[in-house]
């Protein structure tokens, strides 16, 4: 048995039988040639085959994967239009006096060349495109074939890289996962294993030796298990039954409203660790980022996390989100989350010592460095901030004169900042008994039910030895629940819940009736509360 | 010639499939069409050289217009940009 790791496309379990795919290299061979003319019309004539060819594959790939995605091999056809590609391949064809295969590897490999120096993500995954189109070229030229065949059992394909033509050219039925070693996230490849909807991988070390072994691909984890043994084997088997029937709710659920059968809506949002948990996001059709835990910047890194590196982390989430709102929480390191540099003292009681906003308060450096990343990023999307830990007025006043004075110095530097809502996490009992007060001060609140239920119960939940004492449905939650939303209320500010409680589907009435106004959940959990939330009539409302 | 800014409300900017419409749009013209950003230029026509630009959200870009249509084909980048990009 082996395991590697890569980077995931798109989430889901895999098993079967692992092929591993090779391309038919076109091997190219610089020719003097005597009749430049004849060269010149070979390459036309080898351009309208290929255009031919790619507005089949476009007919194809706009029944398998849609327009928008199928309007890459549009673009594949225009590119081998571009004046400045048949130019140089000419160019090299008259003034060298060879091949026009050589002429096309050339200026192939100058073009992918460029793309591949561009800075930014998305371009540089553009050289596979110029790489696709060469190779189409260079095939029709040398005649030979397009790559193995997969064969008539379903297989986890892996290759080194596949261009957009080769997995749409590819039988759909036969595919339960991709596993390449080069490819990025945008990628046509994972754009189209997206759409339909099996589990990727890239960036893993693959051997060609893997070939006909049995395999599992675990999309969720980024893991992919060559040779597993029986019992973990078995433990797939299961995680894949679950995961069919999350994906078959999927399919009934998706694109519905959060809206209860008398009518009652309410906004269905995902918590997050870390921008890697997006795809799930978005393929959970989660309506928003209710928190957007900022903790992972802090503990992923060695050293402070600088202004620019957080705010490009930022700004990524909100441009992924697009218009939708994604809040997130200012960090919340201590407790159980602690990071050698913050270089803080040993605590005999963590979770009610020095952490998160105390720490944000006492060190306005760090905390101001947050803030402006993520006024920045405002700018690029619908970006709210939420602060946690809070047990008074005081504190929020605090937080809002660094906030002001944060963003008068972007504007001051010019910076265009975005409408950003600020509210607080009620996850102290204080902050929820106070939620009259505070309601005033602030935006919106966030229900944390994971450490409010600690807190009121006096009880620690790591301590199995306690379990049978704790309830978390206790009266006093849902008590203190049920006064935060109707102060909230009173005042005119929404309410979400963000802790563990917001995904317990015997609750989700109960936050209906009480009036709850969002509910944030782990990306996995959000159909299954709508499909609770849509279950769900109450008469008298 | 005509001239006129823009900046890019589009979430991944021009990339390959707005370029490629916007090569379509610029071959529909006689006029002379060139997209310049930070000093770099490349001509509407020229898929390729135009995706070299590498122009995000937020850009801004200058299109110059040169030719006996310049006058309608100006307006009707800028219908263009506003539309699609």
């Amino acid at each position: 048995m082996e395991e590697k790791f890569g980077k995931k496309i798109f989430n889901g379990i895999a098993i079967g039988k692992i092929k591993y795919y090779t391309r038919a290299e076109n091997k190219v061979v610089r020719t003097k040639i005597a009749d430049v003319e004849a060269e010149l019309a070979r390459y036309e004539a080898a351009k309208k085959t290929a255009v031919d060819q790619l507005q089949d594959l476009y007919e194809k790939a706009v029944v398998e994967v849609g327009e928008t995605n199928a309007e890459i091999f549009h673009v594949h056809a225009m590119m081998l239009d571009d004046d400045d590609y048949n130019e140089s391949v000419q160019n090299i064809i008259a003034t060298q006096g060879v091949n026009v295969e050589y002429a096309a590897a050339v200026t192939g490999d100058n073009f992918a060349e460029m793309f591949a120096n561009m800075d930014d993500e998305y371009f540089k995954a553009r050289s596979a495109d110029i790489r696709d189109i060469t190779e189409r070229l260079l095939t029709i030229l040398c005649g030979g074939g397009r790559g193995s065949e997969i064969g008539d059992e379903p297989v986890i394909l892996l290759a080194e890289d596949l261009a957009p033509s080769e997995t749409v050219q590819m039988d759909k039925s036969k595919l339960l996962a991709f596993v390449t070693r080069l490819g990025s996230a945008n990628s046509h490849t994972a754009i189209l294993a997206r759409t339909m909807g099996i589990p990727a991988l890239v960036g893993v070390d693959i051997r060609q030796d893997w070939d006909g072994k049995i395999g599992v691909v675990d999309g969720y984890e980024g893991k992919f298990i060559i040779d597993p043994e029986m019992p973990l084997l078995e433990f797939y088997f299961k995680k894949k039954a679950v995961d069919d029937e999350q994906k078959e709710l999927l399919q009934t659920l998706k694109n519905q409203e959060n809206v209860t059968k008398s009518g009652q809506k309410i906004n269905l949002y995902a918590n997050i660790g870390n921008p890697g948990d997006l795809p799930a996001v978005l393929e959970n059709d989660a309506g928003g980022i209710g928190l957007f835990r900022s903790e992972f910047l802090y503990l992923e890194a060695e050293k402070y996390p600088t202004e620019e590196e957080q705010f490009q982390a930022y700004k990524k989430v909100v441009e992924t989100m697009g218009g939708k709102k994604v809040i997130i929480r200012t960090l919340d390191i201590g407790a159980d989350k602690q990071v050698d540099y913050f270089q803080l003292d040993k605590e005999e009681n963590p979770a009610m010592g020095y952490r998160a906003i105390r720490i944000c308060l006492t060190r306005p450096e760090i905390f101001r460095t947050q803030l402006r990343a993520l006024f920045r990023a405002s700018g690029y999307g619908n970006l709210a901030i939420m602060y946690p830990m809070i047990i008074s007025v005081d504190e929020v006043r605090k937080i809002k004169e660094i906030s002001l004075s944060v963003r008068k110095e972007l504007l001051a530097e010019g910076v265009k900042l975005g409408q950003v809502e600020e509210g607080i996490m009620i996850e102290t009992p204080a902050a929820a008994i106070i939620s009259d007060e505070l309601a005033r001060e602030v935006d919106f609140f966030s229900i944390g039910t994971n450490d409010l239920t600690q807190y009121t119960l006096a009880i620690d939940r790591q301590n199995a030895k306690l379990d049978t004492f704790y309830d978390s449905h206790h009266p006093a939650v849902l008590w203190l629940i049920q006064r935060v939303t109707d102060n909230a209320h009173k005042a005119g500010i929404w309410v979400g819940i963000c802790g563990e409680l917001g995904a317990d589907v015997t609750l989700t009435e109960t936050f209906l009736r009480m009036g709850v106004d969002e509910l944030s959940v782990s990306p996995g959990c959000v159909l299954l509360v709508r499909k609770a939330i849509r279950e769900t009539e109450i008469a008298d409302v | 010639m005509k001239t006129f800014t823009y900046t890019i409300t589009d979430e991944v900017g021009i990339h390959a499939r707005p370029a490629g419409l916007l090569v379509k749009e610029a071959k529909a013209y006689d006029s002379k069409i060139t997209v310049t950003k930070d000093g770099k230029s490349a001509e509407a026509k020229k898929l390729m050289a135009l995706m070299s630009l590498g122009v995000k959200k937020g850009d801004t870009i200058t299109v110059s217009v040169e030719g006996g249509d310049e006058e309608l084909v100006a307006g009707k980048m800028e219908e263009f940009f506003r539309n699609n990009l």
